[in-house]
């Protein structure tokens, strides 16, 4: 009997077609996650009681039709750069001017009292035109959060040294799926305690419709 | 001394690539699993803005999206080139908003629902009334958590375009 050898099936080409199907995926794989700037709305309340703020505690931003900042605080107005926005703001949040019941304890500011009492004093409220660009009003937002981001950091390492982290280092820790239930809890109990102490107070008004 | 001597004949043997493919299908399945199809096809142009004190937005089924900006090019004949609001898969008016997150929040299940967040998939040079107008709906739906999606970058770079 001839001995017949059983035909092999050419499986060279098959690493060519894996290759191109892998390609195909991954050109098309998607792995980011969306980040963003997270804000909590104020939730709609029937009854608008008017809260009575001292005038020095407020930062009044309003950004206007042409994307220009102005910028209302301590009894002074003047147009301000996007870029000069963070400075001022922690200026303004970090002023500490209050004295007795108001005075703060760790600010580092100037303590001018035509400015801020303190951290849970200060509000700063932001107020924009229905012209406004989109991208001008992010940077705004983002400029101070940045400026709440810098202080609760400075904060957060005063207060707890030993971590040897600042507030965002713990807030990815935090939300780090490798961290331990443990860990968690205890770093929790420090965010929501500086947190407290840094409250970002931070109110938008209506735009102006016009 | 002949243990150095060089072989006779001593080609390089060739390298067996027998395992190249199971190699590369194991890759394959991998990023078969991995990948996310697109859920909405997008209508309008959308270049987020840039901003860097961003959180990561994790749990992508707790989040509902909202894309605004102007009609892409091939509905600007149709739609008009002033930006709008898309949902799903299909341009919306403001007042839509209110029953999208009625739909969103019904296919979840109840205990998920306090954790939803909305993300604001704006582009750049949409102008702000829009933005107003949605986050005013969000707030009579009570929808409170919301998220600016944006680039990574820096914010101020990202003005001077």
């Amino acid at each position: 009997m001839a001995k017949r050898a059983a035909p092999e099936v050419n499986a060279g080409s098959m690493a060519d077609i894996a290759f191109l199907l892998l390609i195909f995926f991954l050109v098309t794989t998607t792995i980011e996650t969306d980040s963003g700037l997270n804000r909590k709305l104020p939730p709609m309340e029937d009854s608008d009681e008017d809260v009575i703020i001292k005038e020095k505690n407020i930062f009044q931003l309003e950004v206007n039709r042409k994307n220009q900042l102005f910028l209302k605080t301590g009894g002074e107005e003047k147009v301000i750069e996007i870029k000069e926005l963070r400075a001022s703001a922690v200026t303004f949040l970090d002023n500490g001017g209050g004295a007795g019941d108001n005075a703060c304890q760790f600010c580092q500011g100037k303590k001018n009292p035509r400015s801020s009492d303190n951290f849970d004093k200060a509000i700063i409220s932001l107020q924009n035109d229905r012209a406004t660009e989109y991208d001008t009003y992010i940077a705004v937002q983002n400029e101070i959060i940045a400026a709440y981001n810098e202080l609760r950091n400075r904060e957060f390492k005063r207060a707890f040294p030993s971590l040897d982290m600042n507030f965002i280092e713990a807030e990815n820790a935090y939300s780090d799926a490798r961290t331990t239930p443990a860990t968690k809890a205890k770093l929790k109990e420090k965010l929501e305690q500086i947190k407290i102490l840094v409250p970002q107070k931070f109110s938008e008004a209506e735009p102006k419709s016009n | 001394m002949s243990k150095f001597k060089k072989k006779k004949g001593g080609e390089m043997p060739a390298v067996n690539t027998a395992s190249l493919p199971d190699i590369v299908f194991m890759l394959l399945f991998f990023f078969m699993v991995a990948t996310v199809m697109r859920q909405n096809t997008l209508m309008i142009e959308n270049k987020l803005p840039q901003a860097d004190q961003v959180e990561k937005l994790d749990k992508k089924s707790l989040v509902m999206y909202i894309y605004a900006g102007k009609p892409s090019t091939n509905f600007k004949s149709q739609y008009g080139s002033e930006a709008r609001i898309q949902l799903n898969d299909k341009f919306a008016d403001v007042k839509d908003i209110a029953a999208f997150i009625a739909a969103e929040r019904a296919a979840k299940r109840e205990e998920e629902v306090p954790f939803l967040t909305t993300a604001l998939k704006v582009d750049s040079k949409a102008n702000m009334g829009l933005v107003t107008d949605i986050k005013q709906e969000l707030r009579k739906v009570n929808a409170l958590k919301i998220n600016y999606t944006t680039r990574k970058g820096n914010a101020l770079e990202g003005l001077k375009k």
